[in-house]
């Protein structure tokens, strides 16, 4: 027996082998783990790194985390070319393959429901950004010939950004209603932080969608017909994903606050 | 406006999905790293950790 057992994701059986040069976490390769109708995804990862103390003092390090969670996507992304697969959280870690066993006999009723809720979709990420305002940099530094000056400036300045911060929470509300129209399901992901994003602008919306294979193309070009929008407004569009934002239990509202 | 399609996956995309989602598995001998809680305080403790490094992308220019 060596080491834990690393997750990444529970699928129905498949035929296909994964690609034979995939690594995963730790650059263990993912092996299957068949209990009953469920396969397991798995890697064998070392207790030093993943055992719960030195884990969760490797959350903290962007590095490691980054290196993690690129090679969990890798992962989920190859098993989504052969299967739909049920994503698990980051850092699923079980002491070894009968403990695994143990919890796919216990959920094994609710996983099979969940993957047929997902089977065939994927998830499109959508965010909006209200862009830095360029005028306000722009036409600046105008030397206010007065104390009221200043303040006619300044409050002009303040307006003009409000309207804009309006009419973005607007068109971000309109367009999740459409979005959320022509989808399976959604959820609302915390807006981003820019300092961890490094994207510029104000992130309004950060939704997922659970879409239909068949009708991502679709779904893909509505998204591109909001560019005849408003200007200061960005919209940005990822995926195909794996179902990770809907791999929950089934609920009618967001669980992931807004 | 502009519609962006991003080649790449930006880490942030990718934590919002494997932080925030996925299955949480508890109850059974998982050691129970993945509560939300947990990952909300790490990510905070990322957040001021790259604030460290990283400029302020209100300086960018687009």
């Amino acid at each position: 027996m060596t080491g834990l057992r690393y997750v990444y994701a529970v699928c129905r059986p498949f035929d296909t082998p994964l690609q034979a040069q995939l690594t995963g976490v730790g650059g263990d390769p993912p092996r299957l783990l068949t209990h009953h109708g469920l396969v397991a995804v798995v890697s064998h990862v070392p207790e030093a790194d993943f055992a719960e103390e030195p884990l969760r003092a490797h959350l903290e390090d962007l590095d490691w985390l980054t290196a993690v969670a690129r090679a969990h996507q890798g992962v989920i992304d190859a098993l989504t070319t052969v299967t739909t697969p049920l994503p698990l959280r980051l850092g699923t870690v079980f002491r070894d393959d009968s403990g695994l066993r143990m919890m796919m006999e216990e959920r094994e009723e609710s996983f099979l429901r969940t993957l047929d809720r997902l089977a065939g979709r994927v998830e499109w990420g959508v965010k909006v950004f209200l862009e830095p305002v360029p005028e306000a940099r722009a036409e600046p530094e105008r030397k206010p010939a007065s104390g009221r000056d200043y303040l006619r400036q300044r409050s002009t300045r303040t307006k003009s950004h409000e309207e804009l911060w309006q009419k973005a929470e607007a068109f971000a509300t309109q367009l999740h209603e459409t979005l959320s129209a022509c989808a399976e399901d959604s959820r609302l992901h915390a807006p981003q932080n820019p300092t961890l994003s490094g994207a510029s602008g104000r992130n309004v919306l950060n939704a997922a969608y659970l879409v239909p294979r068949s009708e991502s193309e679709e779904f893909v070009e509505r998204v591109d017909r909001t560019k005849d929008g408003i200007p200061g407004i960005r919209v940005e569009l990822t995926g195909p994903w794996a179902a990770y934002s809907f791999a929950g239990e089934e609920t009618t509202t967001s669980g992931e606050g807004a | 406006m502009t519609v962006v399609e991003r080649r790449e996956i930006a880490l942030v995309d990718l934590l919002d999905r494997l932080l925030a989602g996925g299955v949480v598995i508890t109850g059974d001998i998982t050691l129970r790293i993945a509560d939300v809680d947990l990952v909300r305080i790490d990510l905070n403790a990322l957040i001021s950790s790259v604030n460290a490094q990283v400029p302020s992308p209100f300086e960018e220019s687009r």
